[in-house]
Formats: structure tokens, sequence, C-alpha cells
């Protein structure tokens, strides 16, 4: 079964870290990620540009479109994890290890996945 | 990560809200500074035994008001001292707070606290000074040592700031609109001169690194949150990402500056270019155009030239018209030369020339001024003005970097010369 790993965590905390901490932050999850792939259970991963850089668009007959994320809240969706887990408690594990490998203090929401076409994008280099 | 790195960020993030709702209590910045400083103390010895708290804001405004208040009681030994019990159940109470800090206060605490350090009373080298204390929590060494200044000289500028502003007396009741956009614009402008002044000490200097400009670029995404339909702000965002993204192809490994079209593109931070992109793509939308939104745009244009992975691609007449647009907005010699190099590109050096000669008396201590009119007298071929031109940029030259590229030039020349 399929599972997201959705990563919310204080932005401006992270944006805070020093170029050192992101480094060695990003390397561990680089690790667990790794590990994954091997075992052939990574899905997509993606980190998200600071909220700031968002935009939200209102459901409607006409659209309205509002500058800055869809809600203003402490903690944001920074990223997530696309991985395969045959339960949930593998799910819980899976996430546990990306959250001793990331700083403390935010939180991963472990979603399972209902409809999932991983689609053609992201292997170019269209991706910063 | 240590228990240490992390709860600095925490405390670097929670710094300008925490602060500048202490400020809103107290109205006196030393107390509030005082306040925050003993939160800060106490949070390093509870949260790594606890955990860190749900909400890291609202426990260290919590904290600091009840450490300031014991400390306003103990002075005036008006009542016993306090026990530690006081501080027991901070959950509760910490819920409390976070949902009286979801008012409408916190974005005006911020600015604020902002405003305060670009008081027009303050030179530019003293705001700046007092921000990077203030707002972003740096200390003297750490400004010292990003400015190439000695200590005391940014103690002084601090202390100095912190006394006029104190005599200033910044209102605190909410601002009104027309009030609020002044003010947002003021603190703009002080964030793009850290920006600047980091760029042009460091990038160079310091083979890329360039902390102040991450820290500039930390403090308009603050700003970015608390009004995220500004364009303006989106703008200054933008344009500070997509200059530093550059940072890392600025200097060779001698620490010799490397011009725009000479540059590495593959060192150019993606995820910058990326964000700034974005940014400035949203900005656009308003159409309500600003000097840092044509600038950003002009900066957009040479990265999106990366994509393709060459100078070659720049779209130098869409720079020329930006440039234009700029000169209405925002007129000023300097950037009727930008707009000059650009003219050079597309139309030749003859017409670039023509175009910066009356700027001549306005300019004349720029060091750029006769660096780019050196350039366009050297492709017209007319190598004594150039070298004349060159020497009189090496002579205003503000730091080794800056002559040295010069000095390329004339080298160049003499080449030239030998050769012919």
């Amino acid at each position: 079964m399929l599972y997201a790993i959705l990563c919310y965590d204080y932005e401006d905390a992270v944006g805070a870290w020093t170029k050192e901490e992101e480094t060695a932050v990003m390397g561990r999850l680089s690790a667990v990620q790794e590990g994954l792939a091997r075992q052939g259970r990574l899905g997509p991963v993606a980190r998200l540009v600071p909220t700031t850089a968002a935009t939200t668009v209102r459901k409607a007959q006409d659209p309205v479109v509002l500058d800055g994320p869809f809600a203003e809240t402490k903690e944001q969706l920074l990223g997530f994890f696309v991985v395969d887990c045959a339960d949930l408690e593998e799910a819980i594990e899976t996430a546990k290890d990306l959250a001793r490998a990331n700083a403390p203090g935010g939180s991963y929401e472990v979603r399972p996945i209902a409809v999932f076409r991983p689609g053609q994008v992201g292997t170019g280099s269209a991706v910063g | 990560m240590t228990d240490l790195a992390w709860i600095d960020a925490a405390f670097t993030a929670a710094r300008p809200q925490a602060l500048g709702a202490l400020l809103r209590y107290f109205r006196d910045l030393d107390t509030a500074e005082e306040a925050f400083q003993d939160a800060c103390l106490r949070a390093l010895d509870s949260w790594p035994r606890n955990g860190p708290p749900r909400d890291p804001v609202a426990w260290l405004i919590l904290v600091g008001r009840n450490a300031a208040l014991d400390g306003v009681r103990r002075r005036s030994r008006l009542e016993a001292l306090p026990d530690e019990e006081a501080l027991s159940d901070l959950d509760d109470a910490e819920a409390g707070m976070a949902e009286r800090l979801d008012g409408s206060h916190y974005r005006d605490d911020i600015l604020r606290l902002l405003f305060i350090c670009c008081h027009p009373d303050l030179p530019a080298t003293q705001q700046i000074a007092l921000a990077l204390r203030i707002v972003s929590g740096l200390s003297v060494k750490q400004i010292a040592r990003a400015f190439l200044v000695g200590e005391s000289a940014i103690e002084q500028r601090i202390t100095r700031a912190k006394a006029r502003v104190s005599a200033a007396a910044v209102p605190f009741e909410a601002p009104g609109a027309a009030e609020r956009a002044e003010r947002l614009s003021a603190v703009a402008a002080m964030i793009y001169l850290i920006f600047n002044e980091s760029y042009s000490a460091n990038a160079v200097a310091d083979r890329g690194r360039a902390p102040l400009c991450d820290e500039a670029i930390r403090l308009a995404r603050l700003l970015l949150r608390l009004f995220p339909a500004e364009p303006e702000i989106m703008g200054l965002a933008a344009l500070m990402l997509l200059q530093h993204a550059r940072t890392p192809a600025r200097a060779d490994a001698a620490g010799n500056a490397v011009l725009l079209e000479d540059q590495d593109r593959s060192l150019w931070s993606r995820p910058m270019i990326v964000e700034g992109l974005a940014l400035i793509d949203k900005a656009m939308r308003h159409r309500r155009p600003g000097p840092y939104q044509v600038q950003a745009a002009i900066a957009a244009l040479h990265a999106r030239a990366e994509r393709a992975e060459r100078a070659a691609d720049t779209d130098w007449a869409q720079i020329d018209r930006l440039y234009a647009t700029l000169e209405r907005l925002q007129p000023s010699p300097v950037v009727t030369l930008n707009r000059a190099v650009a003219v050079s590109k597309l139309r030749g050096a003859g017409e670039a020339l023509a175009m910066i000669e009356p700027l001549a008396p306005r300019l004349s201590g720029y060091f750029f001024f006769f660096g780019a009119r050196g350039a366009f007298l050297q492709q017209l071929g007319r190598m004594e003005e150039a070298r004349e031109a060159f020497n009189r940029a090496i002579a205003l030259a503000s730091t080794p970097a800056e002559a040295a590229h010069i000095r390329m030039h004339l080298d160049r020349l003499a080449a030239d010369g030998d050769a012919g």
C-alpha cells in the first residue's frame, strides 16, 4: 500500500538553519531514502519552495486567486515522500526513521494514498 | 542536529515576533531584549529535557514577559519573590497565549520592530547594525566580521542608534493603512541595504560566502509572510534571491571577481532561482510595477539564460526595456549606466558611450562609471582613452577585488597593444 508522508514544520525555523545544519539534515534524510530505494519502496519525493512563493486558487466557477498558502498555519507543509509500506505499522516506522534523521520540532503526517498516478514529469531538469 | 543547533534555529525564527510582542508590553527596547534573553536561557534548560514546546514563540513571549515582570517586582521590592511554580503550568497558558497571538497584533509587532531600526534619523550604517542586532539577533562580533569593520565601531553604532531610537519615541498604537504602507517601504529599503552592503563587502572577498545576504532574504520572507499580497515585497525577495543565487560564481578560486557573462552558470543556486522566479511571476500578476519588481525582472532574465547555460541567450532587448521602465520609476544616473550596458550589447558600444557621457559630472566618483566607460572605449578601439578610464576606476575601487578586476582589463589592453 502506498502512503504519503507529509512533512510539516516551522518554515521560519527551517529557514534559520545554518548551511552546515541544512547539509547535515539533508544528508541524513538522503540516507533513509537510499535505504527505502534499495528496498524498492521509494516513490516521488518533493521539497517545496517556501509558502511565501505559494498562490491559492479557490475552487468556483469563477475561481479567485489569492497570494500565499491556502491557510495561515503555525507549521507549514514543506515537502512529502511517497513510500510503499506493507501496513500502517511499517509506514509509521518509516516516518519515525525520517523523524529521527530530521531536526526536532515539526511532524510527519502519514496518509494512505487512494489513487496514485506517477505521471511523467520530474526526470528532466525542470525541477530546481 | 544537536539540541543546541535546533534550539538556536528556533530562537532565531521566534525572535522577531517574540521580541516585537515583548516590546509592545514593555515599550522599551532594552527591557524587551532582556526579557527575550531570559526566556531563551530558560528554554535552554527546559526544551532539551521536555522537547520543543508546541508553540515556541508563545512559550518565549510568555516566559519572557513573566521573567521581566519578576525583575520589575524584585527591583521595586513591592512583592515577595515569586517562586518558579508560577511557570509550572505552561501548557495551558501557552495555549491561551497562542490563541491571542493569532490576532492581528503580531503583524504590527514585527513591522514595528523592523521599523524602529530604519528610523529616518538613523544613518544607513546604524540602521543596518541595529536591525542585525535587534531583529536578527546577530552578535556584535558576527556583524563586525560581516562588514569587515572593528567590533568597537559596530558596538558604537548600535549604542548610538538605540539612544536615538529611544529619544524618537515610535508610537505603539496600531498604525493606519497609510502609515503601515510607509513603514513597509522603509523596512523594505533597509532590508535591501543589508543585502547590498553584504553583497559588495563579502561575496567576492570571502569567496562567495555572504551570510548577511541570506539574512536579508530571511527578513524579506518574513515581511512577505506578513504582507502576502504586496507585489513590491515579492519583487524585493525575488531580486535578492536571484542576485544571491549567483554568489557562488561571482569569485574565482583566487578571490577575483568574475563578470556575469563569464560566470560558470552551473554554480548558480537552483533552489534560489526557482524561488526567485516563482515570486517575480506572482508579483507581475498584480500589474503594479515598482522598482524592486523591475530589477527582479531584469535579474530573472539573466537567471533564465542560465537554463540555456549560455550568456549569449540573454534577452538584452527586454533588459533594455526594463531599465527604461526603471529610469522612469526611479530616475538615477546609476540606472542609466546599467541600461547602457544592455544598449552596448544590443546596439554597440558607440551608442552606449553616448548614453553615459552626460552622466560624467554626476558619476565622477563612481567606480563602475569608469569601469563601463573604459570597456566601451576599449570595444571602440580607443585604447588610450580606455586606459585613462580604467586608471580612474582603479583609483576609485573600494575593494581589492574591484581593483584587481580593472587591472585585468589594463593587462589585456597592454597585451593587445603589444600584439598590435
